[in-house]
């Protein structure tokens, strides 16, 4: 990490971010396109797209199985970018680190393999009223399949985790707390480390949803003390399909694997098996390689970047966006919590989320539409669906006017 | 594509005053449609005689274009028998899902013909008549299962 660039001595030129991501400079609809969907998915910049490319035109073979060069080359750098997410996260040990399909995966990994074998009738998962389905229905499963029982903590009206409820939550029967970092839909900021640490306290195992947070703020793995993180490549500027599981060695050591086959085994007979060590014993099959590559590179050109002055630059265009659109009449923005990511939910009186998206897009802006996959939340607020505009390292002031513009637009068809 | 396309007049307001809004009770079917992609949420209740459409009536919670295509629907089948509103749906599916499908016969719900230049909505446009459907092969049951268009 480069901490003259963390210490924003380098103005934060967003041209230049911008210039490296080939599809910005695309159109929608004949305007210039304004990517405001971020939280869903980021776009990639150049040194991924070249990562990547550089490993399929001069590295490919099968990872962990040839005597031969190719194969050697490839394990090689999969193997270092393994090791490059094991710095990104500061984890103790690359065995820590287990490359999965997704944020998703990672945390089905987690209620398959740690959940259904420690979970009895009468414990307790404990989640908060932010998750992500991603977060809520693998717990669901395992539930179902132990008799264990999901308990959600509250939310306060901003949309921030009512921590005093948390703790009043936490008891002798909590095998697990299982909560977001970033919330997807609301852009909140949780107190990842306190809800870390009261936890620990009681001797609860932790889970942290780190999908929203990796691309926008440090993580320091060991520093927060979780037993389980997990994140997406693609909302790091990574390609889709991989993701990771960071996972505490103790833990994963006494976990059994989950999915059986190649590469997770140590010997193999037809009688029986035994695993192979951490971290290939939860990486059955030929992984994402050309995925872990391009993760790796992303991870370098986010810390070339700087995540402090990324944040600093997602903030004021959070703070440009709230002031703007709040100021339109009939618009209610959902989650108003004082630390939040680049996330701004907002509903406009008398039109649909999903028309809103219609008529944003037809002005070239891209936002997300929906439920954001956390229904038991829009519940919550009231509304069937918000519409939400997110930032990434690449986003602009002028976008946000753009946004803003076409906000007004709809207001006009629909007057 | 223009917006105009998609927002014409007759659907904005029959978004904005949507027509038979609300619950027949007693009712003959009864069906729920759910969009989940989008969150719309509807319920159509049906009475029956002698194999027509002697009234209907839609509530919920959708996009301009889901509650446009419900009011409209509900004024387009009233009264109708059953083989007129099956003949109707093809039509309107086609509408809704070919390029040059014709909208003769087809009133105010030609008004719709521009949802097929916006293919994430068609679902929002068809919601409506896919629960009509599920209302009408259930109408004889007990109950009546809920339909999704994802």
């Amino acid at each position: 990490m480069n901490a003259a660039v963390d210490a924003g001595a380098i103005p934060y030129d967003v041209a230049q971010v911008r210039a490296q991501f080939p599809i910005l400079s695309r159109s929608i609809n004949g305007r210039p396109l304004a990517y405001l969907d971020s939280a869903a998915s980021t776009q990639r910049p150049r040194p991924v797209l070249d990562a990547v490319e550089h490993y399929e035109t001069h590295l490919h073979a099968n990872v962990h199985r040839g005597v031969h060069t190719l194969s050697q080359l490839a394990t090689d750098a999969f193997e270092a970018s393994r090791e490059r997410v094991r710095r990104y996260l500061n984890a103790a040990s690359s065995r820590e680190i287990i490359f999965v399909r997704g944020a998703t995966e990672a945390i089905n990994l987690v209620a398959q393999s740690w959940g259904r074998p420690t979970l009895k009738p009468g414990d307790e998962i404990l989640i908060s009223s932010l998750e992500h389905h991603a977060n809520i229905v693998p717990w669901q499963m395992a539930c179902a399949a132990t008799g264990a029982k999901l308990v959600v903590a509250p939310i306060t009206a901003c949309g921030e985790l009512d921590f005093n409820a948390y703790l009043a939550l936490l008891n002798e029967r909590t095998r697990l707390v299982a909560m977001t970092h970033v919330s997807n839909a609301l852009g909140t900021v949780l107190p990842v480390a306190r809800i870390v640490a009261a936890a620990r306290d009681k001797g609860i195992a932790t889970l942290i949803d780190g999908a929203q947070a990796v691309a926008h703020q440090r993580v320091d793995v060991q520093a927060l003390g979780c037993d389980f993180y997990a994140f997406s490549s693609h909302k790091l500027y990574g390609p889709t399909g991989l993701g990771v599981l960071y996972g505490r060695e103790a833990m994963l050591e006494a976990m059994p694997p989950w999915q059986g086959g190649g590469d997770m085994i140590r010997t193999v007979s037809f009688q029986s098996s035994t695993w192979n060590e951490l971290p290939y014993k939860f990486e059955a099959g030929t992984p994402h390689i050309s995925g872990a590559i391009g993760l790796a590179a992303a991870m370098d050109f986010v810390e070339s970047l700087g995540l402090q002055r990324i944040a600093a630059h997602e903030h004021s265009l959070l703070a440009q966006a709230t002031d703007a659109l709040s100021q339109i009449p009939g618009i209610t923005l959902h989650g108003t919590a004082p630390h939040k990511a680049g996330v701004l939910s907002f509903t406009l009186k008398g039109v649909h989320p999903h028309d809103l998206g219609t008529i944003l897009d037809h002005e070239g802006v891209a936002i997300r539409a929906g439920h954001h996959c956390a229904m038991p939340l829009m519940d919550l607020l009231g509304v069937p669906a918000t519409a939400r505009a997110s930032f990434g390292c690449y986003s602009t002031a002028q976008e946000v006017e753009q946004l803003t513009r076409a906000v007004h637009k709809a207001r006009e068809v629909f007057a | 594509m223009e917006l105009q396309d998609l927002y014409r007049e007759v659907i904005l307001d029959h978004n904005k005053h949507p027509r038979n809004f609300g619950r027949l009770d007693p009712a003959d079917a009864v069906a729920n449609g759910h969009n989940p992609l989008c969150g719309d949420k509807l319920t159509v209740t049906l009475r029956l005689a002698n194999d027509a459409i002697q009234d209907v009536k839609f509530e919920g919670n959708g996009c301009a274009i889901s509650v446009a295509s419900a009011s409209m629907m509900t004024e387009a089948i009233k009264g109708k028998d059953r083989a007129s509103v099956n003949q109707l749906f093809d039509k309107v599916h086609a509408l809704l899902t070919q390029q040059d499908a014709p909208s003769t016969d087809l009133g105010k719900l030609a008004a719709l013909s521009g949802v097929r230049e916006f293919p994430a909505r068609v679902k929002c446009a068809s919601l409506c008549w896919h629960t009509l459907n599920a209302a009408l092969a259930t109408a004889d049951a007990a109950s009546a299962p809920a339909v999704s268009t994802e």
